[in-house]
């Protein structure tokens, strides 16, 4: 199979909305803001389980500016949707500590907190957990969070880690983390005639749209043309949002904003959850694998279920004959997890990654001729043929570009002006897929090509990538084309997520081109539009279909105070054909960032005293800053997948952040001889480890 | 948030005399800490009455070669002035080690001696917490402990001070000047800061109305001069401190003539090493000198262990920090 020609794609077209975002002239979902709207301040749960036994709105509703307070007891009823977190205001029960359970709508946003200050909420409390305890009580969840099995078994993998020259056995702890993109969820919503019209940071307009179809029993509009970072937290929806089209479904005409605050932000909206990754390797002297073991322990929200599909990298990455992952969860009495950028693979990557390099350590072999001799070649599970399957040539081209040669493979060997130097390396995969469901429509008008389509526009650049795939389709210049994405007035669109956004909405308008050039030609009249839903694709069953990448990170840490800093970091991914060098390499490198901030950084504290996360802010919980990044550096090498879609892209949202924890954490170990299993890695993992000296 | 009214009076003394008639109202200078805590509900004064108008934004000499620093001088002015660059080196490389470029533009120098504990549970005002209310108890004991306090805690506070102007301030001897209802005093710097004891609420020694017009820079020892100011923290900006040290040395011929040492991160205020600095006073400059005076400083500390995480780490870390700053002091390697 051969991918279409590319005239726009692979080139660097600049961002379409850039000068919009740079001159703040880009209308995000809070910016809406129309004369009468009200702000909707919320008021939330102070126990982390129990039942509401009254709720006292009088003081709130006395204060002058205060348009109305909703409680469970006034609020409208919704439809049953199957989503626990979609049931706002719709009974007495508290799932967890900060779940919504009034809000006040009020003429200024400080009127409204002060209101939401003075609603007094009796509570019937009941014993809650949420600390995690890996060895507490789990069970099997029925499916992971993508949908797949929780366990998988291939051959009799005990027997062969028993039976195995060289075994690893070691456990891996990643913890609870929050998406926190820069732009928090913001919903403006009005009801009109009986029909809501809202505006959404969204990565999916129509799945926001038939959200609230249902749970309103009425028609609805959503429009998202420009979001701040979405990275999961914004693809299904929240309970913030039904809240506002709730609250705003009691004062008819009026638009009611509701703008999360930061601390909202880790209480409401989901979460990459805790996992602790019990992983076994067991080899021949030569590093072949004869076992390959993966079982996880996750957390999960009691009243709603999402497991962290942690082991799901290594049921493809590398051969073994005995094979074997799972995945438990323990139920806690928090908000839920969500899908948060490359959910299973980034955490998932840092158990199977590390235990590789400890393996290559215990073989005294090179790591990245470790995993060359485990490369499968086919898939070790499903025994599908890979499409394409770039892995070791990125490890080998990455060495090549880094200078892993030239650096000695004992650990604690470099020690520069009182740093301790090392390098590691790190693996990772993301699966390339395509979601059903979007529509295209193309219209000739004005000598221009308007190509409709529900996509988002999250930040990684849809818009322009969409462009630059209609003009190759239709053989004209990116000028003659203009696309609108964003809202449910258009034909519908798949979310931006699962890094399908692309594969999806591209592979829809390449139909609706072939269409359109099919029925009018070279030469249409004005006014001549064709459309096509998202074609099936016909290898889907055929190939295994996966982006690979090969993170290098350097790692020095101070030999007097543990502080650990990332001098260099390289990925080098087969992803398919980059459509677009410039935003393709701020995406990749934006995931990176997010590995290096995932490896030093971040973590949400869980107070189980009274159950939330204690660092709720961003002086709390840490994310990289600019002074932690330094040269960091993306490429890819030349992969050509005529299979993946007609475009040759795999998706590249989630693959930048997977395998760089472990490259970091196995760089550390080079710099100085101390393993640390759990993230994030931070000064005193060194300075209380004896073997840091 | 709670309503309050706002005033800017034109002259100090009006400052100080419309605090002594509210119990309940604040002083405000840059807010960078203060507006934060209002929108949390961490405070809820009466009324705010803004200082900018009464406090000089100058840095002034004296004739004994006292550098004066107006309360309301800018953080950010205050690290760029060529003379604090170059007679107090740890002084402006402390300012710098804190906050953001948009905060130090905003934040005082009176301000910023004053900003509170970063202690998660005292600004939340939902978790308890005996420095914002003497009724509650100390959540952070049993809690997420790792930024908290080794040196002179109490069972009511482990909170350390965030501030790293003034653990430099501590270093070089500063000397406070307050105006108060009862006129001005001057408060050396070591005795500004308190630790909780059974009090945490207070963390100066400032009565309601104390107003800090200026900070005194001594006329600077050689020590001083050779300082600098070591922060180690869990990211390479913008965050506080996990431990900070403000040190300068004088070395004559190999031995140590005079050594400063002033620890951050530590304790419920900025902790001047007296221990160590004793035990340096007349050694040799070397590494074993510097471990054994800062291991002796540091035979008092107290580590909180909690199943949150614990800080016993600062044991090592604070051995770690100081003894590679007075490596890079006394010329070597830090």
């Amino acid at each position: 199979m051969t991918t279409m020609d590319a005239r726009s794609m692979g080139t660097s077209v600049r961002r379409i909305e850039g000068p919009d975002k740079v001159t703040g002239t880009a209308p995000y979902a809070g910016d809406t803001v129309a004369d009468g709207t009200l702000v909707l301040y919320p008021v939330q749960a102070t126990v982390a389980r129990g039942e509401i036994t009254a709720i006292d709105t009088s003081a709130a509703t006395a204060l002058p500016g205060v348009a109305a307070v909703v409680t469970h007891l006034d609020a409208p009823r919704l439809a049953d949707d199957g989503d626990p977190e979609h049931r706002v205001l719709q009974g007495t029960t508290v799932h967890h500590r900060g779940q919504y359970v009034a809000a006040v709508l009020a003429d200024h946003a400080e009127v409204a907190a002060e209101a939401a200050r003075l609603v007094v909420v009796s509570y019937d409390e009941a014993p809650s957990t949420t600390g995690f305890d890996p060895d507490g009580g789990s069970y099997t969840p029925s499916a992971l969070g993508n949908g797949q099995a929780p366990d998988s078994v291939v051959g009799d993998p005990d027997a062969a880690l028993a039976a195995a020259p060289v075994v690893v056995k070691a456990s891996y702890a990643t913890p609870m983390e929050h998406h926190n993109p820069m732009e928090p969820h913001a919903t403006t919503a009005t009801w009109v005639d009986g029909r809501a019209i809202v505006h959404e940071a969204s990565q999916g307009a129509d799945l926001a749209r038939q959200t609230l179809a249902t749970l309103f029993d009425a028609e609805v509009e959503v429009s998202s043309p420009h979001v701040g970072g979405g990275f999961g937290t914004k693809g299904f929806l929240h309970a913030g949002t039904v809240l506002a089209v709730l609250a705003a479904r009691t004062v008819p005409g009026r638009p009611v904003r509701f703008a999360l605050g930061r601390r909202q932000m880790f209480e409401t909206v989901g979460y990459r959850p805790a996992t602790v990754q019990h992983m076994a390797l067991g080899a021949e002297a030569d590093g072949r694998l004869d076992a390959l073991v993966h079982d996880v322990v996750g957390a999960t929200a009691r009243y709603k279920e999402f497991v962290e599909p942690a082991g799901g990298s290594s049921r493809s990455m590398y051969a073994a004959p005995h094979r074997r992952t799972s995945h438990r969860a323990v139920p806690l009495d928090l908000d839920a997890p969500t899908y948060m950028r490359a959910p299973g693979e980034a955490p998932g990557s840092f158990g199977l990654e590390c235990a590789m390099d400890e393996l290559a350590v215990a073989l005294d072999m090179d790591p990245i001729e470790l995993r060359v001799r485990n490369e499968p070649s086919v898939h070790p599970e499903n025994g599908l043929p890979f499409s394409s399957r770039g892995l070791v040539e990125c490890l080998r081209t990455g060495a090549e570009r880094f200078g892993w040669s030239t650096w000695d493979r004992a650990p604690r060997r470099r020690l520069v002006d009182g740093w301790w130097h090392g390098v590691g390396v790190g693996c990772g995969t993301f699966p390339a897929f395509r979601m059903p469901g979007s529509t295209a429509e193309i219209t000739f008008t004005g000598g221009r090509y308007v190509v409709a389509i529900g996509a988002a526009d999250i930040g990684q650049g849809a818009r322009t990538v969409l462009t630059q795939i209609a003009a190759d389709a239709l053989g004209v210049d990116v000028g003659s084309i203009e696309v609108e994405i964003g809202s449910t007035s258009l034909p519908v669109g798949s979310i931006a997520g699962g890094s399908a956004g692309t594969a999806s909405w591209g592979s829809t308008v390449v139909e609706a081109a072939d269409r359109f050039r099919d029925k009018y030609g070279e030469d249409p009249d004005d006014g001549d539009h064709a459309d096509a839903a998202t074609p099936d694709n016909p290898w889907a069953e055929e190939f295994a279909m996966a982006a690979y990448v090969a993170q290098f990170a350097e790692v020095a840490v101070h030999a007097d105070t543990g502080e650990i800093r990332v001098p260099r970091l390289l990925g080098t991914f087969g992803v398919g054909r980059i459509l677009n060098p410039t935003l393709g390499r701020s995406q990749l490198q934006g995931g990176m960032v997010w590995g290096l901030s995932m490896a030093l950084h971040e973590e949400s504290v869980v107070d189980p005293r009274f159950g939330e996360v204690i660092n709720h802010d961003l002086a709390g919980y840490h994310i990289a800053a600019n002074a932690d990044v330094r040269e960091i550096d993306a490429q890819w090498i030349d992969e050509d997948d005529g299979y993946v879609n007609p475009m040759g892209a795999k998706g590249i949202g989630e693959i930048g952040i997977v395998g760089v924890a472990a490259a970091i954490a196995n760089a550390t170990y080079h710099a100085t001889g101390v393993r640390v299993r759990s993230l994030p890695i931070t000064c005193d993992d060194l300075l209380t480890d004896p073997a840091f000296g | 948030m709670k309503p309050f009214t706002y005033a800017r009076p034109d002259e100090a003394s009006d400052a100080v005399a419309a605090l002594v008639a509210d119990p309940d109202a604040r002083f405000l200078a840059g807010g960078t800490n203060l507006l934060d805590h209002l929108k949390l509900g961490v405070v809820e004064p009466s009324q705010l009455v803004d200082v900018n108008r009464v406090t000089s934004t100058e840095i002034t000499e004296l004739d004994d070669g006292t550098l004066r620093i107006g309360a309301g001088v800018a953080n950010s002015d205050l690290a760029a002035d060529s003379r604090v660059r170059r007679r107090y080196p740890a002084v402006a490389a402390a300012i710098l080690a804190g906050a953001s470029g948009q905060l130090r533009n905003m934040a005082s120098t009176g301000g910023n001696l004053l900003q509170r504990t970063r202690c998660p549970y005292f600004a939340d005002a939902t978790t308890p917490c005996t420095k914002r209310s003497l009724d509650e108890a100390c959540s952070a004991r049993e809690g997420w402990a790792r930024y908290h306090a080794i040196l002179g805690a109490s069972e009511s506070c482990i909170a350390t001070h965030p501030s790293d102007l003034a653990v430099a301030l501590v270093a070089v001897d500063a000397q406070v000047q307050v105006l108060g209802p009862d006129g001005a005093r001057t408060i050396p710097i070591g005795e500004f800061h308190r630790l909780p004891g059974d009090d945490p609420t207070r963390d100066t020694v400032l009565e309601h109305g104390d107003l800090v017009t200026a900070v005194d820079l001594p006329a600077p020892a050689p020590a001083v001069t050779n300082s600098t100011y070591r922060k180690v923290r869990d990211r390479a900006s913008y965050a506080f401190a996990l431990v900070s040290v403000a040190a300068g040395l004088e070395v004559r011929d190999g031995v140590v003539a005079d050594v400063r040492i002033a620890l951050g991160g530590v304790a419920h205020k900025p902790w001047r090493a007296t221990t160590a600095e004793a035990a340096l006073r007349g050694r040799p400059a070397t590494d074993e000198e510097f471990r054994a005076a800062i291991t002796a400083e540091l035979e008092a500390a107290e580590p909180v262990e909690s199943p949150l995480g614990g800080n016993a780490y600062k044991i090592p870390l604070v051995t770690g920090t100081v003894v590679s700053t007075l490596r890079g002091l006394a010329g070597g390697t830090s």
